[in-house]
């Protein structure tokens, strides 16, 4: 199998669906069938492959693995070069698991252009996954700012009503980050005199650079992320993008600002990481209970669950300047099990907005009667996203914040109380809309989900009693790279002594 | 491989029920949850032989949950005494009460789930009581919570029920908080989270300091008093104690088994299990008993005005609790232990008999509303009394041995806060003794005041509820008295073996056999003093209740209101987290993020290139002036940059 460009393949094979969907040709409906089986096809095959990565990884090592690397601009120094380690590896399986999911909860409710709209998604998934593969600073930067165009195209075209004030929130937001991203990636190069990540995961860069380039890629991830205050772009482009849209967007698109902290800046800017962690420790905590709070307040399913993610992704960014090797994989954890259960509950609310078209609180109640298995999956998702043991949400938060205790008890403190908070949400948004009496006119002849639904759900409910009951399967995956990675940072740390920068702080 | 089973058979029948309820029907979702916990009680037995009398304690590990740098933890059953006996009462009670919602909730029009919700509860009950590792207990610990909510809120229909199964969980989630740092504060310290491990080493870390909050203290207070804020939550003590009367919403054979038999017990336990920490943390163990103490008193007073039937047993197991906690706090574990099971029979009987009487009166709780009923079902009325002697302590009842060893260990203690607690109980026991039998006076005699539709209808429940009746009230009769000896009298030491640590010095039980007579002889004293009471003012001098409510109304009004409690967390809490919520939304992100961010960058944009095209006017005249002022500027800028 070695011998197989298996990330490459599953890298690009979507763009070989695409190529497929491009040449039908005849009536709209036909086209619209077609271009529907094509694109799943399509996406279910490249999941098959890509599980051979999930069987093929070898655990214990935290070397790069499948690499691949070619020549591409020879004289900048410049290579395709593709592989992924403990870290990336489960991004790229969270990636072509949703990608078929969103497939097969749009087949319904999108009815126009659906040629294009199941094209945007399958060259979605040619970027996410090449951006999780990519060992090359240039091929990284491609990919990562590539995904901005169709995620642009999904909300601006098959969006809600303020589609494109929302479109162009995401579309400036991101930019605007982005331009930063490249003037490091640049600066790096001058420096280093490559883009190889490898290699640049190896060079020290002197002090005086590192909280420049900390600060460039920080504006970007942090965007991604996002963390507060450049959350506000998120609960727009959720409410208005389409189901599917909202999916990748939460499932995947959040975790590449995760990614980009744990490959870029924290192993390679180490001091200046140390230097500002209690600047992203600050920032964390205000984004778990400032959102928290903000949740509550919400009338809108879709925003409720946005803001949320805010939440829970502060735990992802708290774990991660933990540098200590539970907060880590706990963010890392973290991240899978939002993926998953995020995504999940985007789609739960899909399946009742398909039905009455709208996504207030108020419209709904007392579905349970009329739903009862709706219910019940609602009902492991909401448990799941209040981080309930026996559910992927536990294991993550309960890592992170282990973590943070041992760095910092008064962060462990506040960000534990978010849990009152992330709870108390969930179950009033639970109660509104499911439990309660079926009084309006509209419920009385709501159906409960129909077979392809269940097909959608069935795996992620799996995911998340797998992920919660026996998550070693997949700490194992990650535990020797985060090992690794915090053994270079302390290396780099000692060597520059002790984090001079840090030492800036007052103690604390 | 019996021990995994005990765990797992209510699982399978939650599962079974829950799933295929539909297919199974209502009878068969009841055989099944009813036989595999039947079962598993069964087997609980088998393990109680094996482990509690014959001492093969052991643990057995089923596969690695997590294992992350040096945390590792399985999921594991632990089996010790101490295990072993949560497992019987868990079991046996919980059969029982299944047996007896077959008949209590047949008319029920959801049966199959709330014998799945019955059936998930008991199994995250075992998992907890057996757990070998924090971090497991935590997992039973919020799964008891998350059925907890479930089955407040299965009326689901009700606003109230709702309402009460959210603030379950969320008080209990407040407690969870502490009970978690405790976790992290544990690992941190020892490096491990399993019991054996800790407790191993707790000897090792007694003068260990570390800092908490920028509080630099002793290690393991700080640790023991988060753990036993997680504690309070659960059991429902003083300041974290408002859900538990809300939860009386629920079904009332939830009531029983949950709100008073099993779950809130496991703040208890977990105070027990963690009896090698708390030991050397005598602050903590102080903080405990004050807490304790103060919550049997203050719920007590409470019960006094309370008129649904169902809240006042509720605020008797707050009051209970509270005395099982400060019998913790004086290192009386095994005492603490022996009166949460003999209190688990006797209030399940309680609640139990309530919800007999509850269904004979067409559902009404109000006791105002009864009275004159006591010819009518006999057999209710009967175990009520047995359960009522029970609670307050009568010989030879259980709760007698029970509640007076935990007195007397807290006067023999001979610490401040031993006789602190020793006063206030007693105090309770008074007023135990006095709101039981107000509620049996109430409830069953005097003149009927239910109208007469209501009073035509009243009936002995059918036998499937009255046979757990008896079966309970046979333990609430006889539980004092057979575990006395094995519990905190002689053979305690060759019973309890290792599960309990009581360092030397600290053993209040054996101190509290040697109290003077007049301290075993006042419990006794006060009960029969609060039974006479209530029998002049609710028997022989109806009128003097609400002649002495006329005279101190404020105080009435401040106990019947349950000193505010619930005014006040709504006022410091709900209210302000809601509007500061809605606030920093509307503000916080609308106005300063997205008016000074995108949206006002945008704007400014806008107004800028507006401004810009105004100068496209199209005149070629104001071009050409715009192009000489140019030229003019230029040529100033040049020839002054020369001369200078």
């Amino acid at each position: 199998m070695s011998s197989w460009p298996i990330l490459s393949l599953v890298t690009f094979l979507p763009l070989v669906g695409v190529l497929f969907i491009l040449f039908i040709r005849g009536e709209s409906d036909v086209v619209a069938r077609n271009a529907r089986y094509v694109a799943l096809w399509t996406s279910l095959i490249t999941f098959v492959v890509s599980l051979s990565l999930w069987i093929g990884f070898e655990r214990g090592t935290a070397d790069f693995q499948f690499v691949e690397k070619t020549e591409w601009m020879p004289g900048l120094g410049i290579s395709y070069h593709m592989g992924v380690d403990g870290i990336s590896v489960l991004f790229v399986l969270l990636s072509t698991l949703l990608t078929p999911l969103c497939v097969i909860a749009s087949w319904e409710a999108i009815k126009t252009r659906v040629k294009e709209y199941m094209i945007a998604f399958l060259v979605l998934e040619t970027l996410m996954v090449g951006m999780f593969c990519a060992l090359d600073f240039m091929v990284f930067y491609v990919f990562f700012e590539g995904v901005l165009i169709p995620m642009f195209l999904i909300i601006g075209i098959w969006g809600g009503e303020r589609r494109v004030y929302a479109a162009f929130k995401f579309f400036l937001y991101t930019l605007t980050g982005s331009v930063l991203l490249l003037l490091a990636l640049l600066a790096m190069y001058y420096e280093a005199g490559t883009t190889d990540i490898p290699t640049l995961l190896d060079y020290d860069f002197p002090q005086a650079m590192q909280p420049w380039l900390w600060l460039a890629f920080f504006a970007s991830f942090a965007v991604k992320v996002p963390m507060w205050p450049v959350h506000t772009w998120l609960p727009d482009a959720h409410v208005e993008a389409p189901t599917a849209g909202s999916v990748i967007l939460a499932g995947v698109l959040l975790k590449m600002g995760g990614y980009g902290f744990l490959r870029f800046s924290l192993p390679m800017l180490p001091d200046a990481s140390a230097f500002f962690t209690p600047f992203v420790f600050t920032l964390s905590i205000i984004a778990i209970i400032y959102t928290s709070l903000v949740a509550l307040a919400q009338e809108d399913m879709k925003k409720l669950i946005a803001y949320s993610s805010v939440a829970h992704m502060g735990f992802v960014t708290l774990g991660t300047f933990t540098a200590t090797q539970q907060g880590i994989e706990g963010a890392l954890f973290q991240m899978l099990s939002h993926g998953v259960v995020s995504a999940a509950l985007f789609l739960i609310v899909g399946v009742v907005y398909d039905r009455l078209h709208t996504r207030l609180i108020e419209r709904y109640g007392g579905l349970v009667e009329r739903m009862p298995a709706y219910a019940l999956t609602f009902m492991i998702f909401m448990l799941a996203s209040v981080g309930l043991p026996g559910t992927s949400g536990f294991v993550g938060e309960f890592l992170v914040l282990v973590g943070v205790f041992q760095v910092s008890t008064w962060a462990a403190l506040l960000a534990a109380s978010g849990m009152i908070l992330g709870a108390a949400y969930m179950l009033y948004l639970y109660r509104r809309v499911i439990f309660g009496t079926l009084v309006k006119a509209d419920l009385k002849a709501i159906l409960d989900v129909n077979r392809r639904e269940v097909l959608v759900f069935a795996p992620l409910v799996a995911l998340v009693f797998w992920m919660g009951l026996y998550p070693v399967s997949f700490l194992e995956i990650f535990s020797a790279s985060v090992t690794n990675l915090i053994a270079d940072h302390e290396r780099s740390l000692a060597a520059s002594g002790g984090g001079s920068l840090a030492a800036l702080w007052p103690a604390r | 491989m019996i021990e995994v089973a005990i765990v797992l058979l209510p699982l399978a029948g939650a599962i079974i029920a829950g799933f295929f309820g539909r297919l199974i029907g209502n009878r068969g979702a009841q055989l099944v949850t009813c036989c595999l916990l039947g079962l598993s009680a069964i087997l609980s037995i088998v393990i109680f032989v094996d482990v509690a009398l014959s001492g093969n304690t052991r643990v057995t590990e089923i596969f690695t949950w997590i294992d992350s740098g040096d945390l590792e933890l399985s999921w594991a059953v632990k089996l010790d005494t101490l295990s072993a006996v949560m497992l019987l009462v868990v079991t046996v009670i919980s059969t029982l009460i299944h047996v007896y919602s077959i008949g209590y909730m047949a008319h029920d029009k959801s049966i199959p789930r709330f014998f799945a919700y019955l059936s998930l509860f008991t199994f995250f009950m075992l998992a907890l009581v057996t757990a070998d590792n924090f971090v497991q207990m935590f997992f039973g610990w919020e799964g008891v919570g998350l059925a907890s909510y479930l089955l407040i809120g299965f009326w689901y229909d009700r606003p109230s029920a709702n309402a009460a199964a959210i603030k379950a969980f969320l008080v209990n989630r407040v407690g969870d908080v502490g009970f978690a740092l405790g976790i992290l504060g544990t690992f941190v310290l020892f490096g491990v989270v399993g019991f054996d491990q800790v407790f191993g080493a707790v000897s090792g870390m007694a003068d260990t300091n570390f800092v908490f909050i920028g509080i630099e203290g002793h290690a393991l207070t700080i640790i023991c008093i988060l753990l036993f804020i997680g504690a309070m939550g659960k059991s429902a003590q003083l300041g974290l104690h408002t859900w538990l009367p809300d939860a009386m919403e629920g079904p009332t054979p939830v009531s029983a088994l949950i709100h008073a038999a099993t779950m809130v017990t496991a703040g208890v336990f977990m105070v027990v299990r963690l009896s090698p920490m708390f030991e050397y943390a005598p602050i903590a163990l102080q903080m405990v008993t004050y807490v304790g103490a103060a919550t049997a008193l203050f719920a007590a007073t409470v019960a006094l005005t309370q008129t649904d039937i169902k809240r006042v047993i509720a605020y008797s197991t707050c009051s209970q609790l509270g005395y099982m906690f400060f019998a913790a706090g004086v290192s009386a574990y095994s005492a603490a232990i022996f009166h949460l099971m003999t209190h688990a029979f006797f209030k399940a009987l309680l609640f139990l008999a309530a919800g007999s009487v509850i269904h004979a009166m067409s559902d009404e709780q109000d006791m105002r509303k009864m009275g004159g009923i006591w010819r009518l079902i006999p057999v209710t009325y009967g175990v009520m009394w047995v359960g009522s002697l029970a609670l307050a302590g009568i010989p030879p009842f259980a709760g007698f041995f029970s509640k007076d060893m935990i007195l007397e260990a807290a006067y023999g203690a001979a610490s401040t806060h031993g006789m602190f607690a020793f006063w206030l109980g007693v105090a309770a026991a008074f007023m135990t003794a006095f709101y039981s039998w107000r509620l049996l006076l109430m409830t069953f005699h005097g003149q009927p005041r239910a109208d007469a539709k209501v009073m035509a209808h009243v009936h002995e429940s059918p036998k499937v509820m009255l046979i757990p009746l008896l079966v309970l009230a046979v333990g609430a009769v006889f539980a004092g008295y057979v575990g006395y000896e094995a519990f905190v009298g002689e053979g305690r030491v060759d019973f309890w073996r290792a599960a309990v640590l009581v360092l030397p010095g600290n053993d209040a039980i054996a101190a509290g056999h040697h109290v003077p007579t007049w301290v075993k002889v006042i419990p006794l004293v006060m009960a029969v003093a609060g039974i006479g009471l209530a029998y002049v003012m609710y028997m022989l001098r109806p009128g003097l209740p609400a002649a002495l409510v006329a005279r101190v109304r404020p105080l009435y009004l401040f106990l019947l209101n349950k000193w505010y409690f619930d005014e006040l967390y709504d006022a410091i809490f709900v209210r302000p987290a809601r509007s500061l919520g809605a606030n920093l939304w509307r503000s916080g992100d609308g106005a300063l993020i997205d008016g000074v961010g995108p949206d006002g960058i945008a704007a400014a944009t806008r107004s800028l290139a507006r401004r810009a095209s105004r100068l496209q006017t199209g005149y070629l005249y104001h071009y050409a002036f715009a192009m000489l002022v140019g030229v003019a500027g230029l040529i100033s800028w040049y020839l002054f940059s020369q001369v200078g």
